[in-house]
């Protein structure tokens, strides 16, 4: 069953210098399953996460043949409906927490902020949920990060904040923008099976933004390889191995490998033709 | 280095330790900025070339009167005593006798200073209320015809002389229309009521004048000080909004206001809360400064209204050499400075958590 379908989207900025084309016609569509998309930096990852919330600021716009999610046409809804949709039913792990955070506001204020106002929750109801969400992402002491400022929190404890507050209102779709890059291997493991579990138990969309594509690999169900704005590969995540594309195959070998020989690494091929 | 652990770990200081050592800080550095700004009016005070000694008794003295005169005043002392004594003086609020009012500097201060300081606090409250949101707006929707508007006024605010605009207000308001009150703090008669019926508290008509409930008198203050409170908040109005729009702009262009809009936040909580609460920060600064200069007393638009303020009283004293006047009006002027920089840094610190650790 699709849960997102994307056809042909563009995002594209009108600079002095010209117009850039973020993101040049990608198509996906998503099940309740997990999908990564990977690529180097600059290729148009966040951009085309942050289209499916039609939150792309001006001058950028975003043109697609077709944006649906659960039978909804993103492209036709008014910013009213849109909003009603943000958080509560698509939710997204914002990349850096160093920058994403409000930094004047206490983290208990933003973290329940949706529930106070969406959910007009109050006292020990709001506050028990507040930190049952930042348990469930393995925060050991939660009172203290309600009452810190996100400049008193490490990049990894940001990033856990942030994937708690996301996850609270319980989304249909989650985007997840480099959720644990932040994060050392033992929490990553443990929050990289928080978002196994919800894509299982409640059958959530799970879109995973990354650069790395073992994790990428091993983590999720499909991947889509992205260069300069386009598609340039997609596939299961199990035949990552057995991928044509030669950008995908120059990421792959990128990887050291436990075990494999010390030679340098080799450099990324780029070849222009690829870029269309 | 040691090989055994040290079993008492280093405690952090308790949040109160801290607290008391910023305050301490602000404290000393106070102090540190009042007794620069002493000795530098001290050092001015050398080098006019006003003779004090004549400035008090007058050319006609003997020589006699002259060295009492001398003694009286300290000047016989070498300059480090002298300096010490003007400190003393200044602390105790000795600023010396006026020549020009033959009252004490001190006492012609707390009549003047009051005035002023009731004209500036109206005129921020003023720029305030209207700059705020007027930069606030503008930064939502820049380009659009209501940005142009904010962006017009703001530039007439810079291009306009004070006098001219207060000049035309006056024509227009209190001459043609009649609207408010002329010149002045008050109407003449009501200054006899005020000068008789109504107990001096903080010196600021409207303030004395309610607490008294003498609610007529109250009223002419009010249509007395519209105009020349108008005119001056357009001018701190013209400068907080374009400062408010432009960091309004920075904030907004944040990641964190996008995560807002991703939590499905409202538009209007996206930008006066997460946004503005960020833009107080910076602001702060911006309008104890903008308080600061309009408390220095605005001469030409006391001297337009007629408004018996520091700035006038200040400028009067120049013209005439009366130098006891002119510096004790220049300490508390800088005094008013030193206080509002610290208070401005109080709130900074209460509006953004990462300057208090
Ligand atoms: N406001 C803007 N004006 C012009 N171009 C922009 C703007 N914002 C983004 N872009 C362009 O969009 C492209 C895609 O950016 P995007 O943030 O999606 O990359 P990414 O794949 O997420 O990279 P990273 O891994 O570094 O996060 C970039 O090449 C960038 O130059
Ligand atoms: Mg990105």
């Amino acid at each position: 069953m699709t849960l997102l379908s994307v056809k042909d989207l563009y995002v594209t900025f009108r600079t002095e210098s010209g117009i850039v084309e973020a993101v040049r016609g990608v198509s996906f569509d998503l099940g309740r399953e997990r999908l990564g998309i990977v690529g180097e930096s600059g290729s148009g990852k966040t951009m085309t996460g942050r289209s499916v919330l039609r939150l792309i600021r001006p001058p950028g716009r975003i043109d697609a043949v077709e944006m649906t999610f659960d039978g909804i046409d993103l492209l036709k809804i008014s910013e009213r409906q849109m909003r009603a949709l943000r958080g509560k039913r698509i939710a997204m792990v914002m990349q850096d927490p160093k920058y994403s955070l409000n930094p004047v506001m206490r983290v208990g204020e933003q973290l329940t902020e949706g529930l106070r106002r969406r959910d007009g929750l109050r006292g020990a109801e709001l506050h028990r949920k507040a930190i049952a969400a930042l348990e469930a992402v393995q925060i050991r002491d939660p009172e203290r990060v309600l009452r810190a400022y996100p400049h008193e929190l490490s990049g990894g404890m940001g990033q856990r904040v942030m994937i708690a507050m996301m996850l609270i209102p319980q989304p249909d779709l989650l985007i997840a923008d480099e959720p644990t890059s932040a994060l050392d291997v033992t929490v990553q493991a443990e929050v990289l099976s928080i978002l196994d579990g919800l894509v299982r138990d409640r059958g959530m969309g799970l879109i995973f933004i990354s650069h790395d594509l073992r994790l990428v690999g091993r983590f999720c169900d499909r991947v889509l390889v992205m260069y300069k704005g386009r598609v340039v590969e997609e596939l299961e995540a199990k035949h990552l191995m057995q991928a044509q594309h030669p950008y995908t195959q120059g990421l792959l070998n990128c990887l050291p490998r436990i075990g494999g020989d010390r030679g340098p690494l080799p450099g990324l091929d780029r070849a222009a033709a690829w870029a269309g | 280095m040691t090989l055994i652990p040290d079993p008492t770990p280093t405690r952090r200081p308790s949040r109160a330790a801290r607290r008391a050592r910023t305050a301490a800080g602000l404290i000393l550095s106070l102090v540190a900025t009042l007794l620069g700004l002493l000795l530098v009016t001290f050092f001015i005070g050398r080098i006019v070339p006003i003779d004090p000694v004549l400035a008090v008794i007058g050319e006609r003295a003997t020589a006699a009167q002259y060295a009492a005169a001398r003694e009286a005043l300290g000047l016989d002392q070498p300059v480090w005593m002298q300096f010490l004594i003007y400190v003393r003086d200044a602390l105790t609020g000795n600023f010396g006798t006026s020549i020009l009012t033959r009252r004490p500097v001190m006492e012609d201060i707390a009549r003047v200073f009051p005035a002023t300081l009731e004209l500036a606090t109206i005129a921020t409250i003023f720029g305030v209320l209207l700059g705020i949101p007027a930069g606030v707006v503008a930064a939502t929707r820049p380009g659009s015809w209501i940005d142009q508007l904010v962006r017009l006024v703001g530039l007439a605010g810079y291009s306009m002389p004070v006098f001219w605009l207060g000049l035309m207000g006056l024509l227009l308001f209190y001459g043609i229309l009649g609207w408010v009150g002329g010149p002045g703090r008050l109407d003449s008669g009501y200054e006899m009521m005020f000068e008789f019926d109504v107990p001096r508290v903080t010196g600021m008509i409207l303030i004395d004048t309610a607490l008294a409930g003498k609610w007529d008198i109250f009223r002419n203050a009010v249509s007395h000080i519209v105009l020349p409170a108008g005119v001056l908040g357009y001018y701190s109005m013209a400068y907080i909004s374009r400062m408010t729009r432009s960091f309004m702009m920075n904030e907004l262009s944040q990641e964190y206001i996008t995560t807002a809009r991703v939590k499905g936040m409202p538009e209007w909580r996206v930008v006066w809360v997460h946004a503005l609460r960020n833009v107080m920060v910076p602001l702060i600064t911006v309008i104890a400064l903008s308080y600061a200069t309009l408390l220095e007393g605005s001469v030409l638009t006391e001297t337009v209204f007629a408004w018996p303020g520091l700035g006038l009283y200040i400028t009067n004293a120049l013209f005439s050499a009366d130098m006891a006047a002119v510096m004790g009006g220049t300490i508390v002027v800088g005094a008013v400075f030193v206080f509002l920089n610290m208070l401005s840094d109080v709130l900074y610190r209460l509006v953004d958590p990462r300057a208090r650790s």
